[in-house]
């Protein structure tokens, strides 16, 4: 092993070590009774409950009905946002306006208002859907906004001079130049959206991931309910990586 | 010069009056139509109640002595988790940038955990803290955590190598290059992060809050809404709202005055 590959993989191995110690002294605690298994359960459990929350459980079909919200909230944030943000664009008096509202209202913990639309909605995947769209809908009207305003006008001027069109202009000019602002905006909406779904499901006990952690809490399952928090992390890991290699991806392009 | 000054001006002034006038439209606008919704009785009695309840209610929670012990408890769950989360952050955040071996052996755990939905740890933090004050302000402090520690790792490695190489000329300790070197290069970067950090620290106590707790403002909302005392919660999350909109605003005007001094 040279020198180089020493620090590249060296802290790796020793990351993955310190794992293997922390649940070796976790597995010793919670057996001896030092920690109550009531509070940890043994690593050992948790591992050998993994399969089990696969099939006792159905965990895939609950991965796939958050997906499912996450991918249809961000859907619709992106037809209603994107005319929104090139309406607001078109008619500058509103966009300058609005502008600061959304931003306002993007930073704006709107999980906090998740009673008033269960009292006006009810309970249901609906309302998870309905909240996370106004979550996912600010980045895109913004990013929209931001990115069609961001064109240099120089291009329009040329689009001009050729006698497009203006159909042709919104195609051909404006829609290439805002794209990739357009997909930063649609990247937040999928990581708030999903966020968003999932701590919805887990509050109001309905619908995929969240809600399977909160009624293995509720049910005291201790094993499976680690096991299944480990999970959501691997998946939004996996889920975060995908959008980042794809909207590299798309850059490229 | 002085002239196309006030020209520009003159040009502005009116169109500066027309978003003026849009805004306000805007909020008649919405106003008007939750009234509309509010009376036409098209939803389940009571579940949009008129504006002047909503105000009425709001007066009422204002003047009652109950509200403030659960606003009280709210604030000291907030503030206590922040600051928890702010000083770990900050100094896991220097470990990393002083030790590349730690840092790329733990660094990867922060990133990946951070953008996960944080509130998925919440049932692992009830059973370790309880359901008292403690998992409130562990998860104030879980989530204050985050953007705290990679803002600091992230200034940590802008540090220009040149000041550090001058800090172990002289023969500095760590602890001298801490609070010499390594601290003033972090304000700016860091004051930044705090804003998010105040404000994922209040959502995650509310939501904690919400999910189980027997004070606070979160409790209260959720008594409300059991009881189903409609313009009440209406009441309490809006004053809730606010006041987590205000501390952000208060930390956005932060991080632009210490920018601005130091320029």
């Amino acid at each position: 092993m040279t020198i180089v590959q020493f620090y590249r993989w060296g802290p790796v191995i020793a990351g993955l070590l310190l794992l293997f110690l922390i649940g070796l002294a976790l597995q010793y605690a919670t057996t001896s009774g030092v920690i109550s298994p009531f509070v940890v359960p043994p690593p050992a459990d948790i591992l050998q409950s993994i399969p089990k929350l696969f099939i006792k459980e159905g965990l895939i079909g609950y991965f796939f009905v958050t997906v499912g919200i996450t991918l249809s909230a961000t859907l619709i944030s992106i037809v209603i946002g994107l005319p929104i943000g090139w309406v607001l664009f078109r008619s500058p008096d509103f966009g300058k306006a609005y502008e600061s509202w959304l931003g306002a209202i993007f930073s704006a913990p709107i999980i906090l208002l998740y009673p008033l639309f269960l009292v006006v909605l009810g309970r249901g995947v609906t309302t998870i859907i309905v909240m996370s769209v106004v979550v996912g809908i600010t980045p895109i009207i913004l990013s929209t906004y931001t990115g069609l305003k961001g064109v240099p006008p120089v291009y329009l001027r040329v689009a001009r001079s050729f006698n497009m069109a203006s159909r042709d202009i919104f195609w051909k000019v404006y829609a290439p130049a805002a794209i990739p602002a357009i997909f930063t905006g649609v990247r937040l909406a999928l990581i708030y959206v999903m966020i968003n779904a999932v701590a919805m499901e887990f509050l109001i006990s309905i619908g995929g991931l969240g809600y399977l952690v909160g009624d293995l809490y509720d049910r005291y399952n201790l094993p499976e309910m680690y096991a299944a928090v480990i999970f959501v992390v691997v998946a939004s890991i996996i889920f975060f990586t995908i959008i980042d290699r794809t909207e590299k991806w798309l850059r490229r392009r | 010069m002085a002239e196309t000054a006030m020209k520009m001006r003159e040009e502005r002034r009116p169109h500066l009056d027309r978003i003026t006038v849009i805004r306000i439209a805007t909020v008649f606008v919405v106003w008007a139509i939750y009234e509309t919704a509010a009376q036409s009785g098209l939803f389940f009695e009571g579940v949009v109640p008129s504006s002047v309840l909503v105000v009425r209610a709001l007066f009422a929670t204002l003047a009652d002595p109950g509200f403030y012990p659960h606003l009280f408890r709210t604030a000291q769950e907030v503030v206590s988790g922040f600051v928890l989360g702010v000083f770990g952050g900050i100094a896991i955040g220097i470990i990393f940038g002083s030790s590349l071996f730690i840092a790329r052996m733990l660094n990867p755990w922060v990133y990946f955990i951070s953008p996960a939905p944080k509130i998925i740890f919440l049932p692992i933090i009830f059973l370790v803290f309880g359901v008292g004050i403690g998992s409130k302000i562990a998860m104030a402090g879980f989530s204050a955590f985050f953007p705290v520690v990679i803002a600091t790792y992230a200034a940590m490695r802008e540090i220009p190598g040149i000041y550090i190489r001058v800090g172990n000329a002289f023969n500095a300790s760590w602890w001298q290059m801490v609070t010499k070197v390594y601290i003033p290069s972090l304000v700016a970067p860091v004051i930044t992060s705090l804003r998010l950090a105040l404000g994922v620290a209040i959502i995650g106590t509310l939501l904690a809050e919400i999910k189980l707790s027997n004070l606070g403002l979160g409790h209260l909302i959720i008594q409300h809404y059991n009881f189903l005392r409609i313009p009440q919660m209406y009441a309490v999350l809006l004053l809730t709202f606010a006041i987590a909109v205000s501390a952000n605003g208060f930390m956005g005007w932060l991080a632009n005055r210490v920018e601005h001094d130091r320029k």
